[in-house]
């Protein structure tokens, strides 16, 4: 273990709506009941509360974010990198918080979680979700935690997303925001990625309407893996990692097995993701994602949209990514400086594409230390 | 680190000269703001809210190690991310000469700003002058360093051109101040000759 990590952490739950009058509402009208949020925290609150970061997760995140969860685990958190004693997030300075999103799979409320009416898994009963509706749960958490303001909230791709939506929704309760390679809205063009990823979920017949028990639907979760996995890379970064080269042999093999080292990775890629990752919450997710765009509150308009948000922005996209494209952060950029709101937005030079945003962590790490800690110097100033 | 702001600062005449002639409590865009000391300067001597364009990824660093707002942009795709009028003060410093399209920055700026202030490296200074009469060579001076083939100066002007470009794009010249060695009366009569550099107040009314 690396003397710069935050060492072994242990998951927390946090649960509410145990009554109906607690439950969550959601945006599709329904109530959600029992909900429990899986959370992890870094560092330490100060007296006056106002060190607090919350990080947000992508698709396919967790709530943990750094550190180890025992003695021999030799995996780190997803954002190991960025979140520690020194790192851009510096857990010596800050008090980090990070929690699964509703309808995940990794601790918090999901469609494989017992629903309390039948005492069954939820599967496809469970209700169609947004992304403000798994900020209204992290909302729920920070007051759980005695947090009133976030120095900062933090997320890449779907976790920028709820990085906008808490600045939206809670105007007050945000100081700073950091979005990046994330959008306003979900483009047709990911939303018709979303939909052939969950057509090859749903046409697994494994997939038994959502209803498999131990014997999920792998092969269609892998597939909707694969498909997604090639927009988070670019043509250049296959260039340069692949190549044409072949996996096994110098020869063809005439056959329709994998030949080339590109598809020995996604394979891998899909396999590794099935072990981890529930094909229902996938369907829930991406849905979520899809129907994401923050200016349909506002007739359309963006700016307008943006009109009570008070929260200074950091916005970060990526020269490669074609999946949430940079044209896609200068939009939201033009909105934000129509309204006047203060933003600083940076279009990092990278090869890796949407998944730069885990990469490239020495240029983001620096601009993220160095916002954050100004940020920090003038709310303590205040 | 204010201090290194307000050195950097102190070896350019006409960011000194732009700190001064600037109001306080306004709100500015600094286009081309390098690591952003002007910026922070104004912010803590004139509480002026500042918003700096910067094309480069490692000025876009350094400003926001400064504490400073930035924008990473082209100037020469336009200002297409700001809005009409949505500035006090637009600032162009000693960069006009850099850009592929000064023509059409000039019109965004004047779109964007309700003044704008823009200094320039004068071509037509005696020293430039006398080396491209009397030696038939590029100049080569304390402001204009580089050799003709890698400087980044791919559209100089004299004072007396850039007047003429305001003037055909229908800008309006509020203020003109040369800008040449201490007291140098020289400079102040004879501008297009005297002076190495020169500040402008410029508007157009939408």
């Amino acid at each position: 273990m690396q003397n710069n990590s935050v060492g072994i952490v242990v998951p927390q739950d946090f649960s509410f709506g145990q009554t109906d009058e607690d439950a969550l509402c959601l945006d599709c009208g329904k109530k959600l009941k029992y909900v429990n949020i899986r959370y992890e925290t870094y560092g330490k609150l100060d007296s006056s509360s106002s060190n607090a970061i919350l990080i947000l997760h992508a698709l396919s995140g967790d709530a943990h974010v750094a550190g180890f969860h025992s003695e021999n685990d030799r995996k780190p958190g997803w954002w190991d990198e960025m979140v520690g004693p020194g790192k851009s997030f510096d857990t010596n300075k800050y008090f980090i918080v990070c929690s699964n999103i509703i309808g995940g799979c990794s601790g918090s409320t999901g469609p494989r979680s017992i629903n309390p009416d039948t005492g069954k898994c939820y599967n496809m009963d469970f209700p169609v979700i947004t992304i403000n509706d798994m900020v209204k749960a992290q909302h729920r958490l920070m007051v759980h935690l005695g947090i009133k303001k976030w120095l900062a909230v933090a997320g890449g791709s779907m976790g920028g997303m709820q990085a906008i939506e808490w600045t939206i929704s809670y105007p007050d309760a945000v100081d700073s925001v950091i979005a990046i390679a994330t959008t306003s809205r979900l483009s047709p063009q990911s939303i018709a990625f979303d939909w052939v990823g969950r057509e090859a979920i749903m046409s697994d017949p494994k997939w038994l309407e959502g209803n498999y028990d131990d014997i999920a639907p792998e092969d269609g979760l892998a597939t909707a893996r694969m498909l997604a996995h090639i927009t988070y890379l670019s043509d250049e970064s296959m260039y340069q990692k692949f190549g044409r080269n072949l996996q096994e042999s110098d020869k063809y093999s005439f056959n329709f097995h994998r030949d080339f080292a590109v598809e020995s990775y996604l394979e891998h890629q899909g396999q590794r993701f099935v072990e981890r990752f529930d094909a229902n919450s996938y369907l829930y997710i991406t849905r979520a994602m899809d129907y994401f765009d923050v200016s349909a509150r506002a007739g359309g308009d963006l700016a307008k949209a943006f009109s009570e948000v008070k929260s200074k922005f950091l916005v970060v996209s990526f020269s490669s990514d074609w999946l949430f494209l940079p044209k896609q952060s200068k939009e939201i950029v033009r909105a934000l400086l129509s309204g006047k709101i203060d933003v600083t937005y940076c279009d990092i030079a990278s090869v890796y594409g949407h998944d730069a945003f885990l990469l490239e962590a020495v240029t983001l790490g620096k601009l993220i230390s160095d916002f954050t800690r100004n940020r920090y110097l003038e709310v303590q100033n205040d | 680190m204010i201090e290194h702001a307000i050195e950097n600062l102190s070896k350019r005449p006409d960011l000194l000269k732009i700190a001064e002639i600037l109001p306080e409590n306004v709100r500015i865009l600094d286009l081309g703001c390098g690591d952003g000391s002007l910026l922070k300067v104004l912010k803590k001597r004139k509480n002026i809210t500042g918003l700096g364009v910067e094309i480069s990824e490692e000025s876009i660093l350094e400003c926001v190690g400064n504490g400073v707002h930035v924008i990473h942009a082209d100037l020469d795709e336009g200002l297409r991310v700001f809005a009409d009028k949505s500035f006090d003060f637009v600032i162009l410093s000693q960069t006009i000469q850099n850009l592929q399209n000064p023509d059409l920055v000039l019109d965004e700026m004047v779109r964007v700003g309700h003044k704008c202030i823009i200094s320039i490296l004068n071509i037509g200074y005696c020293m430039a002058r006398l080396q491209l009469t009397l030696w038939g060579r590029m100049p080569i001076t304390p402001s204009l360093p580089m050799k003709w083939y890698n400087t980044p100066n791919i559209h100089l002007s004299t004072i007396w051109d850039f007047k003429c470009l305001c003037r055909e794009r229908g800008i309006e010249i509020l203020q003109e101040i040369p800008l040449g060695q201490k007291n140098n009366l020289l400079a102040k009569l004879w501008p297009n000759i005297f002076a190495p550099t020169c500040v402008f107040i410029v508007s157009k009314q939408a």
